[in-house]
C-alpha cells in the first residue's frame, strides 16, 4: 500500500488528539477524517486504534459496516444522487446515466482521473424536488429539467481539465 | 454477593447474584447447549443457541445474557424452548455449507453435535449464502467462512487471550464475515500464529494447514530417510484423538503407531530440548558473568518469538539466540546425525510431530536456514498426526502394546526434556542444569516447585551457588505485557524470564487436540490443563536421569561434534538471529 504523505499524516494526527478524551470517540474521528481527506486510509485506523484501545481489526470493523464510511480515496468532486423512492419513480435512473457517462464514474466508483465520485444514496428527504442531486455540497432539485444540473458538472469539467464536454 | 432463588426445570437452585441463567444451570448440573459462548472470552449472546422460557417473559430468552433474579421459574427443554433452539440451529445451517465429510472438523465439530442432539433431519431452510472467503496464504492457519458461524469466539480470544486482536467482523448484514483486516490474510497482518483461534472455533471456519500428505509422500519416497520427532506436549492430548480421557500420558502408544506409519526412525523432540537447554543456559550464565542483556527472555515458542517481533522489536537482544528444540533437533539429524550414519543430508526429510500451529511458519523462518537446507521439514499438529494414524488403520490407539523410541545416537532424553511441554517447564529444566553445573556437584532436589502451577505470571528468587536471581514465567501475551513493559521500562528486576505463547503453555497449544467449550464448561472444565501438565510431570518423575546435563548422548555430542556450547559450530547450527517485523502489509485487493 503506497504510504501516506506527512500532511494527511498531521491531519489525522490533529482529528485523533482533538476527540480522544471524548465519549464515543472512534465514530467522531472516522467522520472527520472522511471528511478531511474523503476517505480512510488505513493509517488512520491504526491510529485510531491506538488512541481508543481497541484493535485495528474493529476500527475496520466499523469503518466497514457505515457505508457512508471509505478505505478507497473519493474523487476532487463528490455528486450524489438520490436514488430514494419518489426520486426514482420520477427518473433518478435516467440520471445516474447521464453522469456516470459524463463523468465516466460508475455508481459508487471513482472516475478513473480521480475527478469524479458518484454516490447513489438514499432518500434525502427533498422529495418534493425529485429527482434530486447534490454536487458538492449543493442541492439540484428537478434535476431531469432544463440543463443546471448536467451545466454544472460540464462547468466542473471545462474548469479542471480545460476541455468541453460533448454528451 | 447475594443468594438468589431461582427454579430450573421445576427444581429449586440458589445461584449467586450477578450469575447469568447459564452460568446457574452449569454450577447445579444442567446442561444448556451453546454455540458462541466461551467462559471469559466471549458472552455476545450472538448464536441464540441457549434459547430458555423464562415465566413471563415473552418471548425465548439467552441463557448467556440474561442474569437471574429472585423467584425466577426457567425452562430449559419446554417444547417451545427446544423449538425455538431447532429452529435457530436450522437458521444457522441454511448459511453454511454443509460439506461435512470433506470438513476437518467432521465428528468434532459443535454445530454438527447440536444438529444430531436436535434430531434435524432436513435442511428445512434453503436460501442465499453470504458471499464467502477461503483463505490459506499463512502457514497456519485456514480461514473458511462458509463454514463460520459468527460467533466471535475467535476475536474474543485473540482480544482477551494474547491481547492483540487480529479478527474482527467487517460488513454488515447478511454480508458479514469475520476475518483479519481487509479481509486478508493471516500473513498480511501481526498475528503470532499460535493458533489459539483454532481451538476455540467451534466449526471448521478456523483449521490448521494440514501437511499430511508431504508427510505420506515422503515416507513413500524410497530415496528418503523420513525422520520422525515428537514434541513433548503431544503425549499428554494425543490419546484424546483416540477417545481416551484427557491427561492420558500415551508416549509409548504414540511411538508404536508412528513406527507403524513407516518412519524411518522416531525420535523425541526431547533430546532436541536437553540440546536447548545446554546452549540456552550457557548463553545465560555467560551473560550474566559477561554483562550481556538482561533479562534474557526463552526463545523455544515460535508464536511469542514472532509476537515479540512484531511488537517489541527494541527488546530483541533480550531473546535467547538459542533455536527451539526441534529446530535444533532437525539441525542436528543433517549434519551429526547424518554423518555418522553417512547419509546424504539433503535425502533426509525431518518431521516434526507438535502441539503447535507456529511452529510450521517457524520451519519456513528464512533466518532460521542452516546452509541450504530447512532443519524441520514438515510439521504436523497433535491432530493431524491422530489423523494420519487413523489413516493407517489404528483407530484404537489403546490397543497397541508399548514401544520405546529409536536410541542411536538422538534417543536419550531427560525428564526436563519433558516438562518443556508445561508453563514453567523450561526455566525449570534450565534451572536443574544451571545450578547443578555453577555448584558442580549433583542436584539433592531437581524438582523446582515453585515454576510450576497454572498462574500466568510467576515469579521466584533463585540461589544459584551463592548469587540470588529473580526469574519470572509467564504464558499467552496478555499476562506478558505488564513484564514486557517493565523491561521496556527498564525497571524489570529479572534476570531470566520464561515466556510461552499459549496460555498454560505447550499443552494447551493451538495444535493440540481440541476440547469443546461443554467440556470446559462441564464437570472436567479448565483443568483439561492442569490433567495434561499432570501427565508431563508424571513422566519427569519416573525419569531416572532429570537433569539436561546428565544426557550421555548430549555429552557424547558435544565430544565428537560441537565441542562446547556456544562454539562456533554450535552457533551456526543452533542459534539464530530475529528480525523486526512490519505489523501490517496489507495489500488491498
Amino acid at each position: 500500500m503506497a504510504k501516506l504523505n506527512a500532511e494527511a499524516l498531521g491531519k489525522i494526527d490533529l482529528i485523533v488528539a482533538k476527540h480522544k478524551n471524548q465519549a464515543g470517540p472512534c465514530i467522531e474521528m472516522l467522520h472527520e477524517v472522511q471528511d478531511s481527506l474523503g476517505y480512510i486510509p488505513f493509517e488512520a485506523m491504526e491510529k485510531i486504534a491506538v488512541a481508543t484501545g481497541t484493535s485495528v481489526a474493529e476500527v475496520y470493523g466499523v469503518v466497514m459496516f457505515y457505508s457512508q464510511f471509505t478505505t478507497e480515496p473519493k474523487g476532487k468532486h463528490v455528486i450524489n444522487v438520490c436514488l430514494g423512492t419518489a426520486c426514482y419513480v420520477k427518473g433518478a435512473q435516467q440520471l445516474v446515466d447521464r453522469v456516470e457517462k459524463l463523468t465516466g464514474a460508475a455508481v459508487n466508483k471513482t472516475s478513473p482521473d480521480g475527478l469524479f465520485s458518484l454516490d447513489a444514496t438514499r432518500c434525502l428527504g427533498a422529495c418534493g424536488l425529485a429527482p434530486v442531486c447534490i454536487i458538492d455540497g449543493k442541492v439540484y432539485g428537478n434535476a431531469l429539467m432544463g440543463s443546471t444540473f448536467t451545466d454544472e458538472i460540464r462547468r466542473i469539467i471545462k474548469q479542471e481539465r480545460g476541455a468541453e464536454v460533448k454528451a | 454477593m447475594g443468594e438468589v432463588h431461582i427454579k430450573i426445570n421445576n427444581h429449586f437452585v440458589t445461584a449467586e447474584e450477578g450469575d447469568t441463567i447459564l452460568e446457574a444451570a452449569n454450577k447445579s448440573g444442567i446442561q444448556i447447549p451453546t454455540l458462541c459462548y466461551l467462559k471469559n472470552v466471549i458472552r455476545s449472546g450472538a448464536c441464540r443457541v441457549c434459547l430458555v422460557e423464562v415465566k413471563g417473559a415473552r418471548a425465548l430468552l439467552s441463557a448467556c445474557t440474561t442474569p437471574v433474579s429472585e423467584g425466577m421459574e426457567v425452562w430449559t427443554n419446554s417444547e417451545r424452548a427446544i423449538r425455538g433452539r431447532k429452529t435457530t440451529v436450522e437458521l444457522i445451517m441454511s448459511n453454511h455449507n454443509k460439506n461435512c465429510l470433506s470438513c476437518k472438523r467432521n465428528t468434532n465439530c459443535e454445530l454438527q453435535r447440536l444438529c444430531a442432539e436436535l434430531g434435524i433431519r432436513q435442511n428445512r431452510f434453503e436460501g442465499e449464502h453470504t458471499p464467502p472467503t477461503f483463505e490459506d496464504a499463512s502457514w497456519g492457519i485456514v480461514r473458511d467462512t462458509s463454514k463460520c458461524v459468527l460467533c466471535e469466539r475467535c476475536i474474543g480470544t485473540c482480544e482477551k487471550v494474547q491481547g492483540i486482536g487480529i479478527l474482527g467482523l467487517q460488513n454488515r448484514g447478511f454480508k458479514t464475515i469475520c476475518g483479519p483486516v481487509y479481509n486478508g490474510s493471516f500473513n498480511d497482518v501481526n498475528c503470532m500464529q499460535c493458533g489459539q483461534c483454532v481451538i476455540a472455533c467451534p466449526v471448521g471456519a478456523l483449521t490448521e494447514k494440514e501437511e499430511i500428505h508431504e508427510v505420506i509422500e515422503a515416507i513413500n519416497d524410497p530415496d528418503k530417510v523420513v525422520i520422525c520427532q515428537t514434541a513433548p506436549a503431544v503425549r499428554a492430548s494425543l490419546g484424546e484423538e483416540f477417545g481416551l480421557p484427557i491427561g492420558s500420558l500415551v508416549t509409548g502408544k504414540m511411538v508404536a503407531a508412528l513406527k507403524r506409519c513407516g518412519f524411518d526412525r522416531v525420535y523425541d523432540t526431547n533430546f532436541g530440548a536437553d540440546l536447548t537447554i545446554m546452549e540456552e543456559g550457557s548463553e545465560l550464565l555467560r551473560r550474566i558473568s559477561n554483562g550481556g542483556v538482561l533479562p534474557m527472555f526463552t526463545s523455544c515458542s515460535p508464536g511469542w518469538v514472532r509476537y515479540i517481533e512484531y511488537e517489541y522489536p527494541e527488546l530483541l537482544p533480550h531473546l535467547s539466540s538459542a533455536k527451539s528444540p526441534h529446530m535444533m533437533f532437525g539441525a542436528i539429524c543433517k549434519t551429526y546425525w547424518a554423518q555418522k550414519h553417512n547419509v546424504d543430508p539433503s535425502k533426509i526429510f525431518v518431521v516434526s510431530i507438535m502441539p503447535c500451529i507456529a511452529k510450521k511458519s517457524e520451519a519456513r523462518k528464512p533466518e532460521l536456514l542452516t546452509g541450504e537446507y530447512q532443519d524441520v521439514d514438515a510439521v504436523l499438529t497433535t491432530r493431524e498426526a491422530g489423523r494420519l494414524i487413523k489413516m493407517y488403520g489404528m483407530d484404537d490407539l489403546d490397543a497397541l502394546e508399548d514401544e520405546e523410541f529409536d536410541q542411536d545416537l538422538l534417543g536419550e532424553y531427560t525428564g526436563a526434556g519433558v516438562i518443556f511441554g508445561a508453563t514453567g517447564g523450561v526455566m525449570e529444566a534450565a534451572l536443574r542444569t544451571v545450578k547443578q553445573k555453577l555448584e558442580n556437584k549433583t542436584l539433592e532436589r531437581v524438582d523446582f516447585m515453585e515454576c510450576r502451577g497454572m498462574a500466568g505470571v510467576k515469579e521466584a528468587q533463585i540461589d544459584l551457588n551463592g548469587q540470588k536471581i529473580w526469574i519470572a514465567i509467564t504464558s499467552s501475551m496478555t499476562c506478558a505485557k505488564p513484564l514486557l513493559e517493565d523491561v521496556r521500562a527498564g525497571i524489570s528486576k529479572y534476570t531470566f524470564i520464561e515466556v510461552m505463547g499459549c496460555p498454560g503453555g505447550c499443552i494447551n497449544g493451538g495444535g493440540q487436540s481440541i476440547v469443546s467449550a461443554r467440556k470446559k464448561h462441564g464437570r472436567i472444565g479448565y483443568t483439561y490443563k492442569d490433567r495434561r501438565m499432570k501427565a508431563l510431570y508424571d513422566e519427569d518423575r519416573f525419569k531416572q536421569k532429570r537433569v539436561s546435563m546428565d544426557n550421555t548422548q548430549i555429552q557424547q555430542l558435544y565430544n565428537d561434534f560441537l565441542g562446547e556450547p556456544g562454539s562456533e559450530i554450535a552457533e551456526k547450527l543452533l542459534h539464530t538471529t530475529y528480525s523486526p517485523k512490519e505489523r501490517f502489509t496489507i495489500v488491498r485487493k
